[in-house]
């Protein structure tokens, strides 16, 4: 009667594996090639490892099946009384190393080779952010933000109701049409065939940068510089994610790689220059009370909308509301302090470094107009400018002690 | 059962001895589980706690396993999210398996070595009563403002730091659960040391006793680090220091790797234990003496060493220099030797036995088999550069799962099943307990193999939400999770209904069942072992 049991139990499971082969699409089982030449390597080792355990587990169970059929009680056997075999115990210690050593030797190598950081031939910083990169070109001085593109931000709030599959086909998993959670604000562009050595670091809690294709993965420590590279031989796009749980929106901010030929990089980072220079324009010209609500609404859904919420209602208990807040209805100097330097222990960062001057100057205007606040007031990138250079020089660095200096304001911006 | 083939020497003890001490016996009403010193009792109440502490860890899988059935935030916050991957670890590592490996301690290793209780009976019953209230107060944290831990099980500054008020709660549980392990530990190890029966030499002890001694060691010798850890945790939280922080002068790497230093070993308190209790098994159940004795001594004690020194290989993101990162693989991949020889001694003690397959044995060949699969993904995620990435991936996560659910949770289950009649003196429902295996089986794969899958296709852990590619495997995992879930409930059932009756077990209760334990009456005696048993070089105690 229990054999029956087992018999009824080994069949369903057999019959419960066969659909699921069959539903799921294979291109997605295991890990991708890449591009570089280390990521091959890396799959190469990985491919290896991998069918050394299936002969190891193969070798194991076979035996242990045999004799599951074979020394069975029902077929009648007495039980030898066999307990030791030092022969034996040598071979399977032995043998083991063996087979670790002969994998150990090409590990090593690809590491060392990994490790090799010299002769590169561009420089690129990346620093994350609670949850966003930033990119810095070292030597053209071209530098951005980098985050997850708008449209996927609203499609995966909670309750947004959006149709993924309609919106973010995904047909091929390895193509470019599975997007969804994949695309940023602004791609990393990097030129094939060069040595680029990566910069990582950050500004608040640790991420990891991980980009798949390129076999790099590499955690961005504050106070840390850690060094990685990669030479990309194909142009395409290479995405990639935060590897580090880093709070709330771990999950939302992407990395996507752009290689182009040089050529292309060149008139990139030539176009990325003069960008820079009319953000310079921007923060210094006169701006109308409309035009910075309307820009300020863009960096409120981009910077604020995940934890203050759409409609600036916050999350009662964790992210504190915009609409009829102290800070944004009293006075406009703390309410630039909280943007500009964040709430020292709590989820509200600085973004002094994040945004310009335009966008601080947009964003809280805005704050100060919507959500029913209506004081009718607004901030001028210029003012932002002067009170930034400010706030800096009187005590140098120390800006979360200039945060702590105002009691107040812990008590009603804080996650607290 | 049966008459054994196996010769018994029944030592000393006589079961009716136990009628004249009825005075002996445990207090009446509620306070007999509050002020009991008794071994059996506290034992009882570690294995009940840690049950109940299974379903809600297991809740909280199931919250995760929902969210993550389809793409997209349908359920819950991504805050909450991480509440709920940082509670089901600490829950199920501290609150599940620590737990129920000291019950099956409590109530076993006495009955093993022929001592009469544990050495320090009031100290066993602080350090049970210690932790519900130090999970009381970890799962307060849940309803406060705040919210609960959301920063991982691994408390990495400065992340961990962000949480609100509650993370002072946090750190005084954790607190308190290690002051209940090393309490449970040093009572082990002096009650191994000092309540051996005579006769009771070190390499005639139980693998469950030899696994447990070394277990305790390593408690001992790691809690304290982790309690360093949280406490610097602390002061730089509340008292201003900066032992993790770069802007004044400390270290953000610096606290992974003092909490690794505990992390590791921990890994291998989590499944020592269960090493033991399967090579108790599956000798039983082969009707065979388990194949290398000493070697598994050996081997147990060489994991446990090699423990210490391969904490860094859960670091090889953070920018290790090349020569580190070279050590902690080799280290790490000498790991497999010392393991593959404990599997391969089972396969060699199962070999030309005469087996039968009662729901221990079904859950201990399971554990043998998927303990196995885990171990060597391990062996995968040893290799550095592979580790690049497969580090904080789905990868991971199928691999620490497969050695920890069908792993040790299993040899807990194996362990319920084998002693059970033990306890109770009856019979567990032996087709239940087969359907429980199978069925179990059966979900825990569809649960965590596809978990490779995605990893490997690069899917990253303590994600609310991902992209479309990893829709298919994710919706299949958490049928797998649902199905394994409920199908626990059996287990209840199976628990409580044997302890409510059922067949009378016999004193041996099982064929090939060797050792000290099978010689006293089912259900044990509230007293056992008062009287030392004889013990002579030919006496069986394993």
């Amino acid at each position: 009667m229990t054999s029956n049991v087992s018999r009824w139990a080994l069949l369903s499971l057999v019959l419960l594996m066969l659909p699921l082969g069959a539903w799921a699409d294979w291109g997605a089982l295991n890990m991708p090639k890449g591009v570089t030449e280390i990521s091959n390597e890396v799959h190469t080792l990985h491919m290896r490892i991998f069918y050394v355990c299936v002969a190891i587990g193969v070798a194991v169970f076979s035996v242990m099946i045999v004799s599951m059929f074979l020394h069975r009680k029902s077929r009648g056997v007495k039980p030898a009384d066999f307990h030791e075999s030092t022969t034996v115990e040598i071979v399977w210690t032995v043998v083991p190393l063996v087979i670790l050593i002969a994998m150990a030797i090409p590990a090593a190598r690809v590491l060392i080779k990994m490790e090799d950081f010299s002769d590169s031939e561009l420089s690129i910083k990346v620093t994350g952010y609670q949850w966003r990169w930033r990119y810095d070109y070292l030597d053209s001085g071209v530098s951005f933000y980098s985050q997850l593109k708008s449209e996927h931000n609203v499609a995966r709030q909670q309750g947004a109701g959006v149709d993924l599959e309609y919106y973010f086909p995904g047909e091929s998993f390895n193509g470019e049409e599975d997007v969804y959670l994949r695309e940023v604000d602004n791609e990393l562009i990097v030129p094939v065939g060069k040595k680029i050595r990566f910069l990582h670091t950050s500004a608040d809690v640790i991420h990891s940068w991980w980009v798949q294709d390129l076999a790099i993965k590499k955690d961005a420590i504050p106070g840390f510089i850690n060094e990685n590279w990669a030479l990309i031989e194909e142009p395409g796009i290479y995405r990639g994610k935060c590897a580090e749980l880093c709070g709330r929106d771990h999950g939302f901010m992407p990395v996507v790689v752009r290689a182009v030929p040089q050529e292309e990089f060149d008139a990139w980072v030539a176009d990325q220059k003069l960008a820079m220079a009319s953000r310079v324009d921007d923060s210094e010209r006169q701006w109308q009370h409309e035009e910075l609500v309307s820009a300020g609404e863009q960096v409120y859904q981009a910077n604020c909308a995940s934890c203050h919420q759409a409609e600036g209602q916050g999350i009662p208990g964790m992210f504190p509301a915009i609409a009829g807040s102290e800070v944004a209805t009293g006075s406009i100097d703390k309410h630039l302090n909280t943007v500009l330097n964040g709430v020292e222990g709590t989820m509200m960062s600085r973004f002094s470094d994040v945004l310009s001057d335009a966008d601080i100057a947009a964003v809280i205007t805005y704050q100060r107009n919507a959500f029913g606040n209506g004081t009718g007031d607004s901030l001028q990138p210029s003012q932002v400018q002067s009170l930034r250079t400010g706030m800096t020089a009187d005590n140098g660095l120390t800006l979360p002690s200039k945060v702590a200096a105002m009691p107040e304001l812990n008590s009603n911006t804080g996650v607290n | 059962m049966s008459t054994s083939d196996v010769t018994h020497h029944t030592p000393g003890e006589q079961h009716d001895h136990h009628d004249d001490h009825d005075h002996h016996g445990p207090a009446p009403g509620l306070m007999r589980w509050v002020t009991t010193t008794n071994h059996k009792d506290i034992g009882t109440l570690y294995l009940w706690f840690s049950l109940l502490m299974f379903f809600i860890g297991g809740a909280m899988a199931l919250v995760i396993r929902a969210e993550l059935f389809q793409p997209g935030i349908q359920i819950v916050d991504p805050m909450f999210f991480n509440s709920m991957t940082t509670l089901h670890a600490i829950v199920m590592i501290f609150g599940v398996v620590m737990p129920a490996f000291v019950g099956l301690a409590n109530w076993m290793i006495p009955m093993m070595i022929g001592a009469p209780d544990m050495a320090m009976p009031r100290l066993n019953n602080w350090s049970f009563w210690i932790m519900p209230f130090a999970f009381t107060i970890m799962l307060s944290t849940l309803f406060m403002d705040s919210g609960g831990p959301a920063g991982g099980w691994t408390l990495y500054p400065p992340l961990v730091l962000q949480m609100g008020d509650s993370f002072a709660f946090v750190i005084f549980a954790i607190h308190f659960l290690g002051i209940s392990s090393v309490m449970g530990a040093i009572n082990i190890v002096a009650t191994i040391f000092n309540m051996r029966a005579p006769g009771m030499t070190f390499m005639k002890m139980p693998m469950f006793v030899w696994t447990w001694l070394i277990t305790a060691y390593l408690l001992i010798a790691t809690l304290p680090v982790f309690a360093g850890a949280v406490t610097m945790l602390l002061t730089d939280r509340y008292f201003g220091t900066s032992f993790f922080s770069a802007a004044g002068g400390g270290d953000p790497v610096m606290f992974q790797h003092i909490f690794w230093f505990f992390g590791h070993p921990e890994v291998y308190i989590l499944i020592l234990p269960a090493f033991g209790i399967v090579s108790s098994i599956i000798p039983t159940f082969a009707r065979k003496q388990l194949f290398g004795y000493d070697s598994m001594v050996y081997a147990t004690a060489s994991i446990a060493f090699l423990s210490f020194i391969v904490w860094a290989h859960h670091m090889f993101t953070t920018g290790m220099p090349l020569a580190g990162e070279l050590f902690f693989m080799f280290s790490t991949m000498m790991i497999s030797v010392p393991t593959g020889v404990k599997v391969f001694n089972w396969v060699a003690t199962m070999w030309r036995g005469a087996m039968t397959f009662e729901t221990p044995m079904l859950f201990s060949i399971g554990f043998v088999i998927m303990f196995t699969i885990g171990g060597l993904s391990g062996l995968m995620l040893a290799i550095t550069p592979a580790d690049i990435q497969y580090h904080d991936t789905y990868f991971v996560v199928a691999h620490f799962h497969y050695v920890l659910v069908p792993g040790a949770i299993y040899s807990l289950m194996a362990a319920t099943y084998y002693w059970l009649p033990k306890w109770t003196g009856n019979m567990y429902d032996e087709k239940l307990g087969k359907m429980h295996f199978w069925i179990s089986t059966i979900f825990v794969n569809v649960l965590f193999f596809p978990m490779h899958f995605v990893g490997l296709a690069g899917m990253p852990r303590r994600i609310p939400d991902y992209s479309l590619q990893f829709a298919d495997w994710n919706m299949i995992a958490t049928i797998g999770a649902f199905g394994f879930g409920f199908s626990q409930l059996m287990f209840v059932y199976i628990i409580v209904k044997c302890v409510k009756g059922g067949e009378k077990a016999t004193d041996e209760v099982w064929e090939g069942a060797r050792g000290l334990e099978w010689t006293v009456a089912s259900p044990a005696p509230y007293h056992t072992f008062e009287t030392a048993p004889v013990i002579n070089p030919d006496t069986v105690t394993r």
